[in-house]
């Protein structure tokens, strides 16, 4: 009796696992042919996983909500939720990557946030008068920038050079950073922003709007065309320069045509949400003319352009960049950078100094959404920059990681937030949700990983 | 079987001036003294075998000549110059190359991203990985003409393939002496041979080598002189013409020179 028990069990426990693999299995055998076609590509197959996974998600909220999900009005308000914790996500990627975490960034945001209302609210009109000046918004984002750099390489200089653990350190750092406001305003709310600092936020002002509108859009559609076929052609040039070989050119043009219609596609959804109707009728109004049949275009939001300016420019330190090269090494095998003669206390320190920069960037965003900065601003925000770095598929075991995945990795996250939103889900569910997500999505990339070998 | 390279060449006679000189080093760790007081010398186009037990201070004393973990107190002479070896770029700079153990390859990298590790040619301030792919094929496959894995993170190679990519790092810079720790421990037969040969043209483009290894036949083989190491103590330099196999051994087992034996101590090494 015992032992046929025991052999039951046995069965039971054995089936679950070896349907997963079975099934694991068929669906890379059924994809094997596609997957050659990939390899020719020689795109990042875990990118268009993510790609793969991120449009089920918008289809399947768009199905369960009648076609509330895919409009123009929902992605854009999309794009601009997801850009602050993405630009926030580049920089943890860096961290993540050399075997540290910062948990520190929502409170660092909170800090310079506060920091930066209070320059343009208070302290800036303390010292030059009340009237309104063009030079405020620059000032405001040069300190907070600076300021970022310089809280971010306290941190970092404390963990690379004083070998305290990053967790540590940074977990200090989350309670210091947002015990530090009360010592500005005592828990107030401080507002209103400069105008033009406000456009960083995408929101409106009048008649001014914190987006590209239709001309500028297009023309950074087509900057970005451009940018990608050159990058193609000089990396093809490079290759057969050295006699390398190649990708076939079909393939070549395929990824060209892909990331173009990509790019233009962004744009023109951005395009067709028109600015709403009382704002139309003031724009009309100052430019003289009637609010045209489709209202005026509102275009790539700012919050947007900043996020491409930062993925772009840390996807070059990242890859392009002997910073870049360190910490991808470090994370691989501290001893074996260290034994190449990299100094890795410096590129630790960078690392963080950069993360500060970042949560500047971020802050700067946030508040200006807001017209304003609020004690808990940023809050949880370390939990999505974690997460959205983690599901765009960096390892917490080091070395491995990428900026374009975090990005994706952060609309994920906020597609998940805000479908939920439109389908009425209750805020705990939400959280439960994007747990479960969380985990199930690690899981599956590990369980591939070691599949792959 | 590999033909071993005819000895036409007697061993290079001694130049005047050692490549490297080891004065009085010594290491601690904590209160172990790991490496105490040893002094030896690297001429151009020599292979240098250092011997001993395990734990007898071989790998403690090539690292402080190669800059990872620098000397308690002695003197390192580079070309009869007094030279600081602080750290690894310090020794790099001296053109003394190391083949770790370990390897010390950062597994996520490609091959030209760990051959050029810490040393990565730029172009405007840009990583050259072109070039740098370019250079690693041409001194891996030197190595290893079957390489052809360029582009897949080390983690993937083989045994023998991480070894030629270290190798491949240690050789690409124009290294004028060079330290090898247990270069042969991981390989095979096809492999090891192949790291004999290229000992062995190493020696004859002039390069100084300090060959660490268990192997006495490695050592046996490949060495004019050979260092032995007792308990963090430099037992004796012996020419290898001079001694026999046994005697080596003798000297690791009792940390005493041939020509100091007891027929006690005989007798215990024959028992």
């Amino acid at each position: 009796m015992g032992f046929s028990e025991s052999a039951g069990q046995a069965t039971t426990e054995g089936q679950p696992a070896s349907f997963i693999r079975r099934t694991t299995d068929a669906v890379r055998n059924a994809l094997a042919p596609a997957r050659a076609r990939l390899g020719m590509l020689e795109v990042d197959t875990r990118l268009i996983g993510m790609i793969g996974a991120l449009v089920i998600i918008w289809f399947g909220f768009n199905i369960a909500g009648h076609g509330t999900f895919l409009t123009a009005r929902n992605l854009w308000n999309l794009s601009v939720q997801s850009a602050s914790i993405a630009i926030m996500a580049t920089g943890m990627v860096m961290i993540i990557v050399s075997r540290n975490i910062d948990l520190s960034v929502g409170s660092m945001l909170a800090f310079l946030g506060y920091t930066m209302a209070m320059l343009q609210a208070v302290w800036l009109p303390q010292l030059v008068g009340d009237q309104p000046q063009p030079w405020i918004w620059i000032v405001t984002i040069i300190v907070g920038i600076g300021l970022g750099a310089l809280i971010g390489s306290i941190q970092g200089f404390i963990v690379a050079y004083g070998g305290v653990p990053s967790f540590i350190v940074t977990l200090g750092g989350l309670l210091v950073w947002r015990g530090l406001i009360f010592r500005y305003a005592q828990g107030q709310t401080i507002a209103p922003l400069d105008q033009t600092f406000q456009m960083l936020g995408g929101g409106t002002v009048g008649t001014r709007v914190g987006a590209l509108g239709d001309i500028a859009s297009w023309a950074l559609g087509a900057l970005a065309c451009a940018a990608i076929v050159l990058s193609l052609i000089g990396a093809r040039r490079r290759k057969r320069r050295y006699g390398f070989p190649t990708r076939p050119l079909w393939a070549e043009v395929a990824v060209g045509v892909l990331g173009c219609a990509a790019a233009l596609g962004a744009v023109a959804v951005a395009i067709s949400y028109p600015l709403p109707p009382n704002v139309a009728d003031a724009v009309a109004k100052e430019r003289g003319i009637p609010v045209p049949p489709g209202g005026f275009a509102t275009g790539v939001a700012i919050p947007v352009l900043v996020l491409l300016i930062v993925g772009i420019v840390v996807t070059f330190l990242a890859t392009r960049r002997q910073f870049g090269r360190y910490v991808f090494a470090i994370g691989g095998n501290p001893d074996a950078a260290a034994l190449g003669g990299i100094n890795v206390k410096r590129t630790i320190l960078k690392t963080f100094a950069l993360m500060g920069v970042l949560a500047a960037v971020s802050a700067a965003v946030q508040t200006a959404r807001l017209n304003g900065a609020v004690t808990n601003l940023g809050t949880q925000n370390e939990l999505d920059v974690i997460s959205a770095a983690v599901i765009g598929g960096t390892s917490f075991a080091g070395g491995i990681g990428t900026i374009p995945g975090a990005i994706l990795g952060a609309v994920v996250m906020q597609s998940l937030r805000s479908g939920m939103v439109l389908l009425l889900v209750d805020s705990p569910t939400q959280d439960i949700v994007v747990g479960v997500v969380l985990v199930a999505a690690v899981g599956l990339d590990t369980l591939l990983r070691r599949k792959s070998g | 079987m590999p033909q071993p390279a005819p000895e036409t060449a007697p061993s290079p006679a001694p130049a005047t001036t050692p490549l490297v000189q080891m004065r009085g080093i010594s290491v601690s760790f904590g209160g172990v003294k790991a490496v105490q007081d040893v002094s030896i010398d690297l001429f151009p186009g020599e292979v240098v075998g250092l011997v001993g037990g395990n734990g007898a201070g071989k790998s403690t004393l090539m690292r402080t000549l190669s800059g990872a973990r620098p000397a308690d107190a002695g003197e390192i002479y580079v070309d009869g110059k007094l030279a600081t070896i602080a750290n690894p770029r310090d020794a790099k700079a001296l053109g003394i190359e190391t083949i770790y153990q370990t390897l010390a390859l950062a597994d996520n990298l490609d091959a030209p991203a760990n051959v050029f590790l810490g040393r990565e040619l730029l172009s405007r301030g840009q990583l050259d990985d072109a070039a740098m792919e370019d250079a690693s094929r041409k001194v891996i496959t030197r190595l290893n003409p079957n390489f052809k894995n360029f582009k897949s993170p080390v983690l993937r190679l083989s045994g023998g393939q991480r070894q030629a990519v270290a190798i491949g790092r240690a050789i690409q810079f124009n290294a004028r002496a060079l330290i090898m720790d247990e270069p042969t421990a991981a390989l095979g037969p096809a492999e090891t041979a192949q790291v004999r040969d290229l000992i062995r043209q190493l020696k004859k483009e002039g390069i100084g080598i300090f060959l660490v290894s268990h192997d006495i036949h490695d050592v046996f083989d490949l060495s004019e002189r050979v260092s032995v190491m007792y308990h963090g103590r430099l037992v004796d330099t012996v020419n290898k013409d001079d001694v026999t196999a046994d005697e080596i051994l003798g000297m690791i087992i009792l940390g005493k020179p041939p020509t100091k034996l007891t027929e006690q101590d005989k007798a215990q090494l024959h028992a």
